[in-house]
């Protein structure tokens, strides 16, 4: 076994019982990188001296805190100090913030040791992390897949074992869709539980950053160290933050689990719909009572995401002038051409897609008929969600149509690319808190189930999907040996 | 102008709110500092930086909705406005379109002794944009620099109801929103510094007509003198423009100070389509009433109330109470001075006299004003005594408004007391009476004027430092 197979919290009993140094760790970590990124391409960067030296500051106790010493990876939207912080885009190529993201600092004041920076979709916009200006990242289960996106570094970077566990952010589902597709552990927490500040924002009033990690315990770890109120975050909650780790006793009995027939109908594949309902029955029989619900207005959910991302991502990324940073057109005669010379080359075709399409959505005579009713669905959506939380402990159901689809597959149809993102999106427009894991394989490829809770009660997420780790011994699922 | 036709005006006048640090972010937001030393990720735009409201700025937005009469609804929201500009960091601006802190209101002004109500509509809270500094030539430079200290600087937006028919009208209105301004301590209201900016819609129609025009939006209004000009200069064209069968279109004008005139600087179809929708970084803001009733009993004295006071209390006619209580610095001494001086008319008489001409001449603000309420007390105590005359009070208040010195320095360095000594006197008067045989005849035949002259001639002598009074009695008595 090497170290880089273990989750995070195997890792940290070897180290708290000397068995094995930061260093060692960091290697090991470092080792698997240099053998499978060739094929995977999960990194955008890597700050391998700086992670050394951290590990070795870690072992002689300069580098302390709760993780002290251990690796962890950043989908690259996350700003970092002095390191290159791309969003995947060739418009923030050379940009080097000054500045570290709360979440992250957060880990880096744990000890954590930040190994590179993860491969996503421009701006985190896709479902593939095939939009990355630079390349796509490679499903570890077959590399002629993508990873899912657009946190799809983060997915693949865990799932092939390059880093126990890392950060990415969800607006639509760009935590759980990849972690589904590549059979990892995805919780974006409730709209408000952790710090957006220094995530480079997509849509703000969905942007919600999380956890991908090769098993709950860690996913529970690991929210311990990011949860929480952010002064610099107005949108983040004063809201108590409980030990996860408490909730990792399976203890579900009795636990009430709706299970939408909306999510069980046209367009999802019947093998995921299969794989999904058979980890029902083993909730079932392991004590917790399932009953199908309606959740009527998720029909409506898509539509409405692209106009409120699109809408707000168009005032989020027009900041991007050519003007303080990032690229710029230095040949521009006059300061117009300069703004729209930058932005056209700056940003890829999917970016510009949806800033024109949010730019339309909130013109003038159209505010009414696209923004505003988008934001009445999303009310309706939200009510749905209450009803059937006023009655239940937690919501399952997929957390995608179809597994792990090819590289260049779905790529020049846009369309087909956002209904991807149909089982997730709901999650997202009601704020509410979803984890994705692995429930199973379908042709060889990971399957996720989505669990969705109330606001701010990640705490009986964990707990179920823990209890589904126990109860159906699937964890940790690796890619079959061979294939990377 | 047309004596058909009345001009309808409304402002929008744009005042800095008074606060340390800037609405969104924790940089100062002090003036005149070098460019760019004020700013940091979050004023500057940059990637993944997020908005915290300054509480201090809504506290301030409340005071002066208070002051102005208007509603605090306990609900409202922050939006986007957005727009490319190169001084603009995230190419949106922070505003609130639809609830604002401050729904409704008014205020009086009085022109010509009549009273009159000007609504207004809302105020709402916003960030200041930077500013660009063009390098040389605006026309012929290759390049614009880009100072974002005074990006994020906290402003309120106050716009007024289409209540003024007038420029007068429009100054009075501006000059009252700024001494509530700077009586309720929230703005500094600077306008050469930016710190109280103003537009205005100007439209014109046919009296009688109910509805309005179509109007100009008047920009670059930086004094009180170029919002009276501007507002004149449009009228006038926009009517003669109809007079001539023209239509008057809706547009965006700016007034050119050196030519005096308001040029077009876009139409109504070239205007920005600002994409307004609700500022998702920032919590809708929730206003209790506690918090807006605990403002309201620290409500400092507004200009209203402190004019009728003058006018109770002290029994000033209500011009100079107006004029007195334009600044709170201006109130603030005239209180002063009457607290140990107690002649309240006497103390306006200089206020508004020799001090405001001596400010205006040198272009300079009571604050300024090198000594204080004690000084003036103290000269016009001098002249009460008998000490100086009121003739040698104005020259030493030009030397105290000068060189600061208090009065009785000047009066001992210049050797200026008057002359009571009734020998001295005799011995001047004599004098002028013995060398003025003609004049002395007249007054001996009943011209009273001659007695003036002969005072005149004595005062003259004692280069003005003889006592008025005891002159009188002495040359009568030796006529
Ligand atoms: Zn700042």
């Amino acid at each position: 076994m090497e170290l880089y197979e273990l989750t995070l919290h195997e890792l940290l009993t070897l180290h708290n019982n000397k068995q094995a140094s930061s260093e060692e760790i960091v290697n090991s970590i470092f080792k698997r990188i240099h053998q499978v990124e060739g094929d995977v391409k999960a990194f955008i960067s890597l700050d391998e001296d700086t992670a050394r030296q951290k590990a070795r500051a870690a072992d002689s106790e300069k580098w302390p805190g709760k993780i002290a010493g251990m690796p962890f990876g950043l989908k690259d939207i996350f700003c970092t100090r002095g390191l290159k912080t791309t969003c995947a885009s060739r418009m923030l190529e050379n940009f080097v913030p000054t500045y570290d993201s709360t979440a992250g600092a957060r880990l880096n004041a744990a000890g954590g040791v930040l190994i590179g920076k993860l491969n996503m979709d421009e701006f985190a916009m896709g479902s593939s992390t095939e939009q990355s200006a630079f390349f796509a990242t490679h499903n570890p289960w077959d590399l002629t897949r993508v990873p899912g996106g657009s946190s799809g570094g983060s997915a693949a970077a865990v799932s092939a074992d390059e880093v126990p566990f890392a950060l990415g952010t969800d607006t639509g589902g760009s935590i759980r869709q990849p972690a589904a597709f590549c059979g990892v552990v995805g919780l974006r927490p409730t709209y408000g539980r952790v710090s957006r500040w220094g995530v480079i924002a997509y849509a703000s009033s969905l942007d919600q950053v999380g956890v991908f990690s090769k098993d709950v315990e860690d996913c529970a770890l690991v929210m311990n160290l990011i949860a929480g109120r952010d002064p610099r975050d107005a949108t983040s909650l004063e809201v108590e933050v409980p030990d996860y780790t408490a909730y990792l006793d399976a203890g579900i009995k009795g636990m009430k689990i709706a299970c939408p027939r909306e999510y069980f109908g046209q367009g999802v594949d019947a093998g995921i719909q299969e794989a999904v309902k058979k980890a029902l029955q083993k909730y079932e029989e392991a004590g917790a009572i399932v009953e199908e619900v309606s959740l009527p207005h998720s029909q409506y959910a898509l539509p409405a995401y692209y106009l409120v991302a699109t809408a707000e991502a168009s005032a989020n990324l027009a900041r991007f002038d050519g003007v303080r940073y990032g690229l710029r057109d230095g040949q521009a005669d006059n300061v117009i051409d300069m703004f729209s010379n930058s932005r056209s080359r700056g940003f890829g075709s999917e970016v510009k897609r949806r800033i024109m399409l949010g730019t339309y959505a909130l013109s003038s005579g159209y505010y009414d008929a696209y923004y505003l009713k988008a934001l009445k669905v999303r009310r309706l959506i939200y009510e749905d969600f209450q009803k059937v939380f006023n009655e239940f402990d937690l919501i399952v159901a997929p957390t995608t149509p179809t597994t792990a689809f090819k590289i260049g597959e779905q790529i020049g149809d846009p369309l087909t690319l956002y209904m991807n993102d149909i089982l997730t999106v709901p999650v997202n427009m009601a704020g509410l808190p979803g984890i994705s894991i692995p429930c199973g394989l379908l042709n060889g490829l990971p399957v996720g189930m989505q669990l969705i809770g109330k606001p701010f009660d990640e705490g009986t997420l964990i707990k179920a999907a823990y209890a589904y780790e126990e109860i159906s011994g699937i964890r940790c699922l690796k890619p079959q040996q061979g294939v990377i | 102008m047309g004596k058909d036709y009345e001009v309808v005006i409304g402002l929008e006048v744009h005042a800095e709110l008074k606060t340390d640090s800037k609405i969104f972010c924790g940089c100062s937001t002090a003036f005149g500092a070098e460019p760019n030393t004020q700013v940091c990720p979050v004023c500057s735009g940059f990637p993944g930086m997020l908005p915290v409201l300054n509480q201090k700025v809504v506290e301030l937005a409340i005071i002066t909705g208070l002051a102005l009469n208007s509603k605090i609804p306990d609900y409202c929201k922050f939006d986007r406005k957005n727009y490319f500009y190169p001084d603009l960091p995230k190419a949106y601006q922070i505003s609130q379109f639809d609830l604002p802190i401050c729904m409704g209101g008014y205020l009086d002004i009085e022109i010509d002794g009549d009273k009159k109500r000007i609504g207004i509509t809302r105020a709402h809270m916003e960030e200041d944009a930077g500013k660009l500094v063009h390098q040389g030539n605006i026309t012929s430079t290759t390049f614009s620099l880009v100072d974002l200290n005074r990006s994020g600087v906290p402003l309120l937006e106050i716009v007024s109801e289409p209540d003024m028919r007038s420029a007068s009208e429009a100054r009075a209105y501006l000059e009252k929103l700024r001494a509530i301004l700077l009586f309720a301590g929230v703005s500094d209201c600077k306008m050469q510094e930016g710190s109280l900016r103003c537009d205005a819609n100007v439209s014109v129609r046919p009296v009688g007509e109910t509805r309005l025009g179509a109007r100009a939006e008047i920009k670059n209004l930086n004094s009180f003198r170029s919002l009276e000009r501007a507002i004149e200069f449009e009228a006038r064209r926009q009517i003669e423009a109809i007079e001539d069968g023209e239509a008057i279109i809706q547009e965006t004008r700016t007034w050119d100070e050196d030519k005096q005139a308001t040029r077009s600087m876009r139409s109504k179809e070239e205007a920005h389509d600002y994409r307004y929708f609700p500022e998702p970084d920032l919590p809708p803001l929730r206003i209790s009433h506690e918090w807006v009733e605990r403002l309201r009993t620290v409500m400092p004295e507004l200009p209203d109330q402190a004019q009728i006071r003058l006018q109770e209390s002290f029994g000033l006619p209500s011009y100079d109470a107006a004029i007195l209580t334009l600044t709170p610095e201006s109130l603030a001494f005239f209180d002063k001075c009457v607290e140990l001086y107690p002649q309240p008319k006497m103390v306006s008489n200089w206020m508004m006299g020799e001090l405001s001409r001596l400010l205006n001449q040198n272009n300079l603000e009571i604050s300024d004003c090198r000594f204080g309420p004690a000084e003036l007390a103290r000269l016009l105590t001098l002249i009460d005594e008998g000490t100086i005359s009121g003739k040698m009070a104005k020259g030493i208040f030009e030397d105290m408004f000068a060189s600061g010195k208090p009065p009785d320095q000047i009066i001992a360095e210049k050797g200026m007391t008057q002359i009571s000594d009734q020998d001295t006197l005799i011995k001047v008067i004599d004098e002028v009476i013995a060398a003025n045989p003609t004049v002395v005849e007249d007054y001996r035949n009943g011209k009273e004027k001659a007695l003036g002259f002969l005072v005149g001639q004595i005062m003259k002598a004692t280069k003005g430092q003889a006592n008025p009074g005891v002159v009188n009695t002495l040359l009568k008595e030796r006529l």
